[in-house]
């Protein structure tokens, strides 16, 4: 119960689709979605394969909350190994999809080989089909997802699907589904793309069973009123989103600017959620329209915005008038900050192009800071860029470059190969900001140093949502620490890591954390699932999720070498703000992390360790 | 008296002076004015007070009322706040 017990095995290269039983043992010690599907993934893949290759696989996987009453219930994952990191790439999406798969009757469904012409997967409840997608391949998200539910003849039809951007192999192309909702990171989209499988459609109508009805109902109940209580999940994240911490986080001077060169931008307020509630200057209106929640959540965190219908970027396309979905802070700070740019509406339609062409705001941004750099020192010429100036500041480089590297065009395939590739390209691979490929997130490890450990020993490369201590060091939850010093540091990361491991296995939400702790998440699981679920046992699983992902990292060739920041942020101490003359004091956290794991001091988890985890 | 910039953001915002820009306004001080008077003075519940800056450094709720401000001191505070 709370898993169906079932799931989808397709083979593309073959054209069938297999039932199976999920395995119990593996449930029990991986609970699911992240966790259950990272087990099933490396049990079966060498760590060794080319991401983009037939020999690669990609899970989409629903946790034993998903389709559930629990709050936020709506997540799904898709793990596969990462093009642009060449680790394990665990990707989490919200919106409708995961819900609908897991109505259908599955858990999870096991993408293998590759097809032949393009195709989509087409799931409703169990009928399961392989059927041709020659009229889609080359469409826009936006185009295929409205295309599908006409063909099928249903509105409620889910859809999760790749644009270009995915078919022509950036490498930092998603997933979108429910036209703005995305499995971004990692580039799972350029492996959808590399199998020729356009799109996954569901429908589902079996509803999602749970152990103990009545008790899951309570447990869920007193839960959301947790969240409705707390000033964060019940207030700020629903009016202001995630986009109130731009100006928390330039206030604190961590904010990193234009390529990670400043940590504080001048800018900030105009691109903020604040700022995203007032009337524009030209029309009166202001860019957020309405909140919007994800299946099954009481926090609505979700931004609903409208452009200017007089903005450069759409005075000639009446089409991009409508509400869609707006930035969130990541992809405010990524196409804003650290670009330099100030036009809170270019950052709304660069938003527009990621979700409509399906790409990862945070390392096209970071990708693009970069190539801004290169072209402000003269490493880059205004031929290579194809005519475009890419000066720091400018919206409408900004808008351009996101069009091209949504439909995989000229320069924009360029930038679509990740900031780690195109420096090396360009002759300075020290100004990529990425660890193991794959680009930073929004807070400057200088002025909040726990995040440098973070981003290090991410399993899927630089990430901030491995491990949010943001929440403890600027926001003082679960409790306040100060972001300017290493101590504690270590235990803090690998708290924030274990105890994430477990909510990504779960099926809810990772926002759900600045209300909830474990405590809060185990009496929903254990009215739902067989077995005992206590937040001890939750931890356990939290920590085996994490250290199967750093083996299969380890069998992929990554080294302790790779938990490592770049040289900026190592050497390059912050210039104003509160951490003025501090660098990352990475190398006073890494070893201490490496110790409380159970880990060698080459980063490798001990035979103790193991077998403490129940992993030898 | 010294003039200190004092920023409220997210539902705070809506306490600014009408026609506040990037969530800002000067307060004048007294003598001997701290972070806690300040809040006080501007009539800004406690348990809003959640994250208080000083020229970006973080002040703990025990230490308001011993924190000094300035002339040309930025307060910057925030209501609890999430995000990610
Ligand atoms: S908190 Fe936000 S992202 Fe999470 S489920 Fe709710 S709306 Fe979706």
């Amino acid at each position: 119960m709370g898993w169906t017990g079932k799931f989808l095995r397709v083979d593309l290269s073959a054209g069938t689709v297999k039932v199976e039983d999920l395995n119990r043992d593996w449930a029990r010690q991986y609970l699911g979605q992240r966790g259950l599907a990272t087990k099933y993934y490396v049990a079966e893949v060498d760590p060794k394969v080319d991401p983009l290759s037939p020999a690669n696989k990609m899970i989409f996987t629903t946790g034993p909350l998903t389709g559930t009453a629990a709050s936020t219930g709506g997540r799904y994952s898709v793990v596969t190994k990462g093009p642009l990191t060449n680790c394990i790439a665990c990707s989490n999406s919200g919106g409708f999809f995961g819900n609908e798969l897991k109505n259908a009757g599955w858990d999870m469904v096991i993408v293998e080989g590759k097809s032949p012409k393009p195709v989509y997967l087409s799931i409703e409840n169990e009928t399961v089909e392989i059927r041709d997608a020659s009229d889609y391949w080359g469409k826009s998200v936006w185009e295929t997802e409205h295309g599908l539910k006409a063909l099928h003849q249903d509105p409620l039809l889910r859809v999760a699907s790749i644009g270009a951007a995915g078919e022509r192999g950036v490498l930092y192309a998603g997933i979108i589904n429910d036209l703005h909702r995305a499995a971004g990171r990692s580039g799972v989209g350029a492996v959808m793309g590399s199998k020729n499988l356009k799109a996954v459609t569901v429908r589902g109508t079996r509803g999602v069973r749970v152990k103990d009805p009545e008790r899951f109902i309570a447990a869920t109940i007193a839960q959301k009123q947790v969240l409705a209580d707390n000033a964060v999940t019940g207030q700020g994240l629903p009016k202001y989103g995630t986009q109130v911490l731009m100006n928390v986080i330039n206030e604190m001077g961590a904010m990193p600017t234009r390529n990670f060169s400043a940590v504080e931008f001048e800018g900030a307020h105009k691109i903020s959620g604040e700022a995203m509630h007032e009337p524009r200057a030209t029309d009166g209106k202001a860019n957020l329209v309405t909140n919007g929640a994800c299946f099954g959540c009481t926090i609505a965190c979700g931004r609903i915005s409208r452009m200017d219908p007089g903005h450069f970027s759409i005075a000639s396309r009446p089409q991009y008038r409508d509400a869609s979905g707006g930035v969130e802070y990541e992809a405010a700070w990524a196409m804003g900050s650290d670009c330099g740019v100030d036009d809170l509406e270019a950052c709304t339609f660069a938003n527009f192009m990621c979700n409509e062409h399906g790409f990862d705001p945070i390392s096209f941004g970071s990708t693009l800071a970069a190539a801004m750099e290169l072209y402000e020192m003269g490493a880059l010429t205004k031929e290579q860029t194809g005519g475009v100036e890419l000066k720091f500041g400018s919206a409408e480089a900004l808008v351009k470059m996101a069009e091209l590297v949504g439909k995989g065009e000229g320069f924009g395939l360029e930038l679509g190969q990740g900031s780690r590739r195109f420096c090396a390209k360009y002759g300075h691979p020290e100004l990529s900001m990425t660890v193991k490929g794959q680009e930073f997130p929004a807070y400057d490890p200088r002025g909040i140093q726990g995040m440098g450990l973070t981003y290090a020993t991410s399993n899927r490369g630089a990430c901030h949502l491995r491990s949010y201590t943001v929440a403890s060091e600027v926001l003082g939850i679960p409790f306040k620490t100060d972001p300017l010093v290493t101590d504690g540091k270590a235990a803090l990361v690998k708290a924030f890591q274990d105890a994430t491991a477990a909510f990504d296995a779960s099926g809810l939400c990772i926002f759900t954390t600045f209300a909830w702790g474990l405590e809060n998440l185990a009496p929903q699981l254990d009215a739902a699932c067989e077995g005992e679920w206590t937040p001890e046992h939750l931890l356990e699983v939290g920590e085996r999720i994490w250290t199967i992902e750093r083996q299969f990292n380890l069998a992929a060739g990554m080294t302790a070498q790779d938990d490592t920041l770049p040289k900026r942020l190592l050497k390059d101490a912050a210039k104003t703000g509160p951490a003025k003359g501090l660098t990352s004091g990475l190398d006073k956290m890494l070893p201490e992390y490496y110790q409380l794991r159970g880990w060698t001091p080459d980063g490798v988890p001990t035979a103790e360790t193991l077998k403490r985890l129940e992993l030898a | 008296m010294a003039t200190v910039t004092l920023k409220l953001f997210a539902l705070l915002g809506a306490r600014l002076p009408p026609g506040s820009v990037a969530n800002a306004t000067s307060v004048a001080v007294g003598e001997g004015a701290t972070v806690a008077t300040l809040i006080a003075g501007f009539g800004l519940p406690d348990k809003d007070c959640h994250l208080v800056l000083v020229n970006g450094a973080f002040i703990p709720v025990d230490s308001r009322a011993a924190t000094p401000v300035a002339e040309g001191d930025v307060v910057s505070i925030w209501p609890p706040i999430g995000g990610g």
